[in-house]
């Protein structure tokens, strides 16, 4: 029984991998054929890893979006804590209005007490909220604590805010600094998000503390990252700090979020999280791509592309 | 007290026949000047609702072609906020039922200055010019009502506008500030015989407690907007990095006001959701002096928490960890003040007329903003929940359902005292069911665009936002078509040919103004009162 089910297995994988064979001599003349093609495709894509895990909001969501980091696990956790019991006071008040509603209506009631102190019930409701309070103190102070700890980390990108587009500088990798640019409505692909989709998205290896500082060129930005639990203001003249661990490769997203302008609402936030491997290559090859930034880009409307960036190398 | 009916005719004409002119332009009457104030918040009111329908519009669908520039939207959303703020809350709680009813409840012949009265209201209206000065010339005043630095320098903002928005502040707080000295000397000073101060009604207390927030939080809003001024006009750099200053001091001056603020507009409302339960559960209010002191803790706390404001802000850790338990503990007073208006009611015989209605809705829904209002306390949360949509829902719990919940709840309780004709019980019901319904479907789905990651201020979003903000929209038709409703009521009441009793409540209602006639004499009291 087991011989015959390991050779019928053998079997499959004896066609499946000479169809693989011939797929793969297929694209291979193929991409010989489209030679301009072939020769793009050459140098591969180090952040493919990230477009197989997309963590962008969805339709009808109700919740915080998936956790990418375990700081948003942490506030996730928090929220539901927080939330569950101002749901609890919430419901508490109700149910004691709904029942004064129906007991004391005046068709029920006819005569109305005169009843207008009671010591014990006035120190009980002060009591217990106060108790209820240190409950949310606790975990609270926990958290902020947590979320205040930038110290040791692998590497720091400075996040600088334009009208209207990002400026990812990378400590780490001398000479890597570019700009981000929304992809404008109109030049929208397939698999990209319309108001999400950047052109060149922040890049960041999995698994390692990130240390964000976080600044402004010219007017207060926010750079608000819900999946992953990150959010600052960008205020020139001030270096605030931030962090993440991103623990899953993928493509997760953030906005703008303190007003800035015409195009506060065009200058959103991607960043593809990929193995350390990856990332390596990525940095390689951005940095032959990439020209350093030392010049602003025209601030004028409709938003310019990301020319610099795009420069030869 | 005996007032004969002789008394109210010639009560009622008042001493001297005045021109419109006269009465209206350079009027020195409490109640006159209280139903101007009352007019103003009903176009503030009307305006900045019109704003917020045309923004409901813009985001009903994604990549929407309503408004299609940034700075358009930015300045339409700035106006919305100003106008329903100074133009609209205020003015109908503080300036219109406050200057009505603090004399009348305290037993004042009028308030203490009553030309500083009519001065107040006519900056007021200077203001309101200027804020649509702000809103319609060049590219409007585009840096959301918080006004914060940069964005509204000289650089980013250049232009008239956004001096006119300012100084619109300038104007309305001015106004604010003579109308708070107003109050304090005439609360001070101006009770009848009897009336101590721990027998003065919850409303003045409210009153009270929100002058002294007023006198303490308008002088600091006056000197960081005439700081931005000096930025903008005169080459000061007071919030300019370059200069060697900086925009998170204006934060802090900011919100050192903006907190305040806040418990500026709802603790009126407090004053007024006290005197509704307690009349129509016919029982005195439980526990007066705990909810008093309620609104003194209010007051005093809410003016040491304003950084919680800042939380993602430049603000150090311990920082955050002092404003977020300090923000807390106004959950406490604040649920005495919940709690004793349920104790209230208990044992009472609850008549559920309009103005009932209002009021326990305001409870309700306040209570559900008070909750969003602990979450967002916690600074830790507040990294992911700043300035999202979550936070317009928690702002509009309170402020778009409470303070106008309690708006409209002093309007039906009072539209008889003040105009002598009752409203349409039906019509005032229909008017509380459709807003209610109404606001509801427009802020209770901004929670989920909030938790989901949606930024405020955007006239534009992603489309998985769409759903529901697509709700959101049709709640606020609903609302819209409510507030046509209540024009209705507003017609009905004014072309109304009913008498009203003194006392139209009965029993319940035991404050002064429910001794005097329906509508109130000119001149209220010509001989003191004397309270038991």
């Amino acid at each position: 029984m087991n011989n015959n089910a390991g050779r019928s297995i053998m079997k499959r994988r004896d066609v499946s991998a000479l169809r693989l064979t011939g797929l793969l001599v297929l694209t291979a003349i193929f991409l010989v054929q489209a030679h301009g093609a072939w020769a793009q495709s050459s140098a591969p894509n180090p952040t493919a890893a990230a477009n197989q895990y997309v963590d962008a909001p969805h339709d009808w969501q109700m919740w915080f979006p998936a956790a990418g980091s375990p700081m948003q696990a942490r506030i996730d956790w928090l929220m539901k804590y927080v939330l569950w019991i101002m749901a609890g006071v919430v419901g508490f008040v109700a149910l004691l209005m709904g029942y004064v509603m129906v007991r004391f209506r005046a068709s029920r009631n006819p005569k109305a007490s005169k009843t207008t102190h009671n010591t014990l019930i006035e120190i009980v409701w002060i009591v217990v909220p106060c108790l209820i309070l240190v409950a949310i103190i606790v975990p609270s102070i926990n958290l902020i604590y947590y979320e205040a700890d930038t110290g040791n980390p692998y590497m720091t990108v400075t996040v600088t805010g334009h009208q209207w587009y990002w400026e990812y500088k990378y400590n780490s990798v001398p000479g890597l600094d570019y700009t981000s640019y929304m992809i404008p409505d109109d030049e929208i692909k397939p698999g990209e998000i319309r108001r999400l989709s950047v052109d060149h998205p922040m890049v960041l290896p999995v698994g390692k503390k990130i240390r964000f500082v976080i600044t402004s060129a010219d007017v207060l930005h926010g750079f608000y990252l819900p999946s992953l639990g990150v959010q600052k203001y960008a205020i020139p003249g001030t270096e605030l700090t931030s962090w993440t661990t991103i623990t899953k490769p993928g493509t997760y997203y953030g906005q703008c979020n303190q007003i800035c302008g015409l195009g506060h609402d065009s200058m959103p936030i991607e960043i593809k999280a990929v193995p350390m491997k990856d990332y390596l290559a990525w940095t390689k090859q951005a940095l032959a791509n990439y020209t350093q930034n030392d010049a602003r880009p025209p601030l004028s409307s409709p938003m310019p592309r990301n020319q610099l960036a795009d420069a030869t190398p | 007290m005996s007032i004969t009916a002789n008394d109210h005719a010639l009560l009622a004409q008042g001493h001297h026949k005045q021109s419109f002119v006269t009465r209206w332009l350079m009027s020195t009457n409490h109640k006159d000047i209280g139903t101007l104030y009352i007019c103003m918040a009903f176009i503030g009111g009307c305006v900045g609702g019109v704003l917020s329908m045309i923004m409901r519009q813009q985001l009903m669908y994604p990549h929407n072609d309503i408004i299609t520039n940034g700075n358009t939207w930015n300045a339409i959303i700035t106006a919305h906020g100003l106008i329903m703020i100074f133009w609209f809350v205020m003015p109908a709680l503080i300036g219109g039922m406050g200057n009505w009813f603090v004399p009348i409840m305290i037993g004042a012949p009028d308030m203490a200055f009553p030309r500083l009265n009519n001065m107040s209201f006519w900056f007021l209206v200077a203001g309101f010019i200027f804020v649509l000065l702000g809103l319609f010339l060049d590219k409007g005043t585009g840096a959301g009502w918080t006004l914060y630095p940069p964005l509204d320098n000289a650089q980013y903002s250049p232009g008239v506008a956004t001096d006119f928005s300012l100084f619109s502040l300038h104007l309305a707080g001015i106004s604010s500030l003579l109308g708070a000295i107003n109050f304090i000397a005439t609360i001070l000073n101006m009770r009848a015989p009897g009336m101590t101060m721990h027998k003065m009604p919850l409303f003045c207390w409210a009153i009270l407690v929100t002058a002294f927030l007023l006198l303490l939080a308008i002088p600091v809003l006056a000197g960081a907007v005439t700081m931005l001024i000096m930025d903008r006009n005169f080459g000061t750099s007071f919030f300019e990095p370059s200069g060697g200053g900086d925009p998170v001091l204006f934060q802090h001056l900011f919100w050192f006001f903006g907190h305040p603020e806040v418990y500026i507009m709802i603790l009126p409302a407090f004053g007024i959701i006290s005197h509704v339960v307690s009349t129509f559960s016919k029982k005195p209010i439980f526990g007066y002096l705990g909810m008093a002191y309620a609104m003194v803790i209010i007051g005093f706390v809410g003016f040491v928490v304003w950084a919680h404001h800042m939380f993602v802000s430049a603000i150090s850790t311990d920082s955050k960890i002092y404003f977020e338990v300090a923000t807390l503990i106004i959950a406490v007073p604040t649920g005495i003040k919940v709690f004793s208006w349920i104790a209230t009611m208990w044992g009472g015989s609850i008549e559920f007329k309009t103005p009932m209605l209002w009021a326990l809705g305001f409870i309700f829904l306040f209570v559900i903003g008070g909750a969003t209002g602990v979450v967002l306390a916690n600074a830790g949360l507040d990294q992911e929940l700043h300035n999202d949509y979550f936070l317009v829902a928690h702002f509009h719990y309170v402020l778009s359902m409470g303070a106008a919940f309690a708006i409209f709840a002093g309007f039906y309780f009072w539209i008889g005292k003040m105009s002598g004709h009752q409203y349409p019980e039906f019509w005032g019901k229909v008017h509380f069911w459709t807003f209610f319904i109404g606001v509801n479907l427009t802020f209770f789905p901004m929670h989920f665009l909030g938790l989901a990651g949606m930024p405020r201020r955007y006239p534009d979003y992603a489309d998985a936002f769409a759903g529901w903000n697509y709700v959101s929209s049709i709640g606020s038709i609903i609302s819209g078509v409510s507030t046509l409703v209540f024009f209705y009521v507003i017609w009905r009441v004014f072309t109304s040919k009913e008498k009203l009793a003194d006392n139209y409540w009965g029993e319940g209602a035991t404050t002064l103004e429910w001794a005097i006639p329906s509508p109130a004499p000119h001149h209220t009291f010509e001989d003191v009162p004397i309270i038991r």
